[in-house]
């Protein structure tokens, strides 16, 4: 299960989505809206995706994590659309046959959707707003001839 | 060649657009047509330089060179507040 949605996200439905008999352990992540941020009060977050890209990304990182960890099952979904504080942006499961794997995958997961997965969140607050990264991936270098920075 | 522009947060609000298709001479590279949007709407070349840039759904280099029918996005790590 890997998606972005409009809907609300639960731990429930991606530990389901990863439950397996020959894995007997599964670890749950939920990303939450959070306020203040960065010192001001945020009063909701817009969140916004490249859908067909993220999908895609969120497969490469079930693939990268069966790579290194073995047998694993990963589900991921990234909500989109305006989120009060409090509720949850991103919710991940990882199934594994013992709980130390499904711990260090599921962390693996949530670093790695920062870095490669295409969304972006605009924090909104009383006085203005403002859109926030994302951190960038490594894998390629950012197409930078210097730009003016207003 | 024909190929789709893609637009995402603050890419989207500095050309006003999500998207649109380009008539490309063939052998622009990605760096070239980041350069071109840049030289033709100053708040696209204001957004951070360290823009990302996908071509069909994967990040490519500034020398990457585009085809026919391809999908590139443009995907600004972190968009200036306003």
């Amino acid at each position: 299960m890997f998606e972005i949605t409009r809907e609300v996200l639960t731990a429930d439905q991606v530990a389901e989505a990863v439950r397996a008999p020959d894995c007997g352990g599964v670890v749950t992540f939920l990303g939450t809206v959070r306020s203040p941020s960065r010192g001001r009060t945020v009063l909701y977050l817009e969140y916004e995706a490249y859908p067909e890209m993220a999908v895609r990304k969120m497969q490469q990182i079930a693939e990268e994590i069966r790579e290194r960890w073995g047998i694993t099952r990963v589900a991921i979904r990234h909500r989109v659309g305006r989120l009060e504080v409090g509720e949850a942006s991103v919710a991940i499961a990882v199934a594994a046959p013992h709980r130390r794997e499904a711990f260090e995958a599921c962390e693996y997961a949530i670093a790695r959707l920062k870095r490669i997965v295409p969304v972006w969140k605009k924090e909104v607050w009383a006085d203005g707003e403002e859109w926030i990264g994302w951190e960038g991936t490594e894998e390629v270098q950012p197409v930078g001839a210097p730009a003016a920075r207003a | 060649m024909r190929v789709r522009l893609r637009y995402f947060a603050g890419a989207r609000e500095a050309m006003g657009r999500a998207e649109e298709t380009r008539d490309l001479p063939a052998g622009t590279t990605v760096g070239a047509l980041l350069g071109q949007l840049r030289a033709e709407e100053p708040r696209f070349a204001r957004l951070p330089a360290d823009m990302m840039v996908s071509v069909n759904f994967e990040y490519r280099a500034p020398d990457h060179l585009l085809a026919e029918g391809d999908e590139v996005a443009f995907i600004p790590p972190v968009s200036g507040g306003r």
